[in-house]
């Protein structure tokens, strides 16, 4: 039961990644586009995390944290870049 | 394996699923740049935070000792998810985008963009 | 020396600590020592950047508040995918400007934050004098009503817990 579920979950996660991916391609404002790569970086690391719990190890834990960070300051720097046309001032 | 065990972390994991699901398609079904900041920002706080349960709980029942470090993804997401939100707000409102047509009060996005006091709705500034 | 000099910052130490131990996901010896050190050290070499914020009085009122935010977030998840699932047309966007009543960086930022998670609304920016909070909602139907909702459920205890 637990391997369907997961299976399934996989399944609407990466249907979720495929929706983001659209609307990353078709824009139309550039702030669309980087609030779909800032969902696409969390989609991300639900995958990660259901992969891992598949494999039943821990190991995949600090690649998911790791991707949730450099998400985050990712996207702040883009979003700042926009605003100023400076990251840092 | 507990039958009860799995059976949360299948329900967490759907619930999660669900919600990640969710936010992606208000990310491509809503009209406009501002309503479309709703979806993400928030279905996916949930949607992550269910995933990230089920994975707690299932390492807790599999490893034999507590595995609470998934809690700190789950804060992370929660405290940066508004930062992110208010961020990419500020962004449209500088590049301008158009808002959809039937946006309430629409004469306070000039206020807003320059950081005023919101302007009375009969300024110059509505259209 | 007095007891600001040596820990600067308790409430980002014990964060720290804790943080240090959740990524380890242990609690032996070894990891209590070093989460100390670190809890210990990193607030001593930030220090300097600290900027003075009001202290929060109430820390039983604090933790209440958090708890009735993550079940608003639930609620607010709810409300959203029915409405993301509902038909576009009924939905009803709009901007609202809120009079502040708090005044320091800290309680507003908090208070944008909450209204960030919660039920269909979304911080856009404040105003210079931060006297004005405004938000984007995703839904309306009564406007006045929004605006004291969110100042009787969300900035008042925020008053009350950062005493301003």
């Amino acid at each position: 039961m637990l391997n369907t579920t997961i299976f399934i979950v996989s399944g609407a996660v990466c249907i979720a990644l495929v929706l983001n991916l659209w609307r990353l391609l078709r824009g139309p404002d550039l702030s669309d586009r980087i609030l779909a790569l800032d969902t696409m970086y969390i989609n991300s690391i639900a995958l990660i995390l259901l992969y891992g719990m598949h494999m039943g190890t821990n190991l995949y834990f600090e690649a998911a944290l790791l991707i949730a960070m450099l998400g985050f300051v990712s996207t702040v720097a883009l979003c700042k870049y926009l605003l100023r046309g400076d990251i840092i001032e | 394996m507990n039958i009860l065990v799995e059976i949360l972390v299948c329900v967490l994991l759907l619930i999660g699923g669900f919600f990640v699901l969710v936010g992606s398609l208000g990310l491509c079904r809503l009209p406009d740049v501002y309503t479309r900041l709703h979806a993400p920002t928030k279905a996916t706080t949930v949607g992550m935070g269910g995933i990230l349960i089920a994975s707690m709980v299932l390492m807790t029942y599999e490893q034999g000792y507590f595995s609470v470090h998934e809690l700190l993804i789950t804060l992370f997401l929660l405290i940066t998810a508004p930062i992110t939100a208010h961020m990419l707000a500020k962004t449209a409102l500088h590049h301008e985008n158009r808002a959809l047509r039937r946006t309430r009060s629409q004469h306070l996005i000039a206020s807003a963009r320059e950081q005023q006091p919101p302007a009375a709705p009969d300024s110059p500034n509505h259209d | 020396m007095s007891r600001s000099f040596w820990l600067p910052m308790p409430l980002h130490s014990l964060l720290l600590f804790v943080a240090w131990l959740l990524l380890n996901n242990s609690v032996e010896p070894g990891h209590l020592v070093l989460a100390a050190f670190l809890a210990w050290t990193i607030p001593l070499l930030c220090a300097p950047l600290k900027t003075d914020q009001p202290r929060v009085l109430k820390p039983l009122l604090a933790a209440r508040y958090v708890l009735r935010v993550l079940g608003d977030i639930v609620t607010a998840n709810i409300d959203v995918a029915i409405l993301v699932l509902s038909p576009m047309r009924k939905l009803q966007p709009g901007f609202i400007a809120i009079p502040l009543d708090l005044k320091e960086d800290l309680p507003i930022t908090v208070l944008a934050s909450t209204i960030s998670l919660t039920p269909g609304t979304v911080s856009a920016e404040v105003s210079e004098d931060q006297k004005w909070l405004y938000i984007h909602a995703l839904h309306i139907t009564d406007e006045q009503a929004l605006i004291a909702e969110i100042k009787a459920r969300y900035e008042a205890p925020l008053k009350e817990i950062f005493g301003c």
